[in-house]
């Protein structure tokens, strides 16, 4: 079976900083770090999407992890 | 996820901007919102007050998520563009700046107090029915009408903004949010150059 391998991708530019997809997270495999930007734990994300929908940057978005 | 304390913290919010329609002074208290999140990206060089005990961003989230009162639609690039950012932290500055001189010379005894909430900072709503006496100093209860009227006009931006696009839009470009942003990102890379 295909595993799914797209990740969340958080596009820095556009981050607020506001902790909406470390609330959502199922994983907490995404977290803002010191205050400036999210960071995705790429061990730990299954690309379920989540975080994507719950933005109201739409800062997030799903991408094919490199393996 | 088990629910902490602070994921309760939207009721504070809820309950502070009752009490507004029924004793201004109770306004100040307020200040919390702006003091607290400051102080922590300041000392503590995170948002942990966005992340977590924001109960303007819970209530949002609250009836714009599980109740369900939004579009859910992205916000418009230009709102999340960092001239609108900062332009609306500039603006928002600027207003409270302008209140803080009415207050000033309300203090000074050159105005008088006036009893009104002002929203989206023209309209005049009278509010006398929430002073009906002197109980302080007529500075003290010029700063709370002020203070108040801040408080509303963004609650009501941040209602607006949630029915349009996200629950949280008003996350965006939230004054406070983006100010300890800035403070955020000042404060931590010096320290990473540092390090």
């Amino acid at each position: 079976m295909a595993r799914n391998r797209r990740k969340a991708w958080v596009r820095e530019r556009e981050c607020v900083a506001c902790g909406c997809c470390e609330k959502i997270c199922p994983r907490s495999a995404i977290r803002v770090v010191m205050g400036i930007q999210a960071e995705v734990d790429l061990q730990r994300c299954v690309g379920c999407g989540k975080c994507e929908r719950e933005c109201p940057a739409t800062a997030i978005v799903m991408k094919e992890a490199e393996a | 996820m088990k629910k902490r304390w602070y994921d309760f913290l939207w009721i504070a919010s809820l309950v502070y901007l009752l009490l507004g329609f029924f004793h201004i002074l109770f306004a100040w208290l307020g200040l919390l919102c702006f003091l607290i999140p400051l102080i922590i990206a300041a000392v503590g060089g995170s948002k942990a007050y966005c992340n977590r005990y924001c109960g303007r961003g819970q209530l949002l989230a609250l009836i714009g998520g599980k109740l369900g009162f939004s579009r859910k639609a992205d916000v418009p690039r230009w709102m999340k563009s960092r001239w609108f950012r900062y332009g609306f932290l500039f603006f928002f500055l600027a207003m409270f700046f302008s209140m803080l001189w009415s207050t000033y010379l309300v203090w000074a005894g050159s105005q008088q107090l006036r009893p009104v909430v002002t929203l989206l900072w023209s309209l005049k709503l009278p509010w006398q029915w929430a002073y009906p006496q002197d109980m302080a100093a007529s500075w003290v209860a010029q700063f709370a009408f002020g203070f108040y009227s801040v408080m509303l006009t963004s609650t009501l931006l941040g209602l607006l903004t949630m029915l349009l696009f996200k629950p949280r839009s008003w996350c965006v470009y939230c004054p406070m949010g983006t100010m300890t942003q800035l403070i955020c990102k000042a404060k931590n890379t010096k320290r990473m150059d540092k390090a």
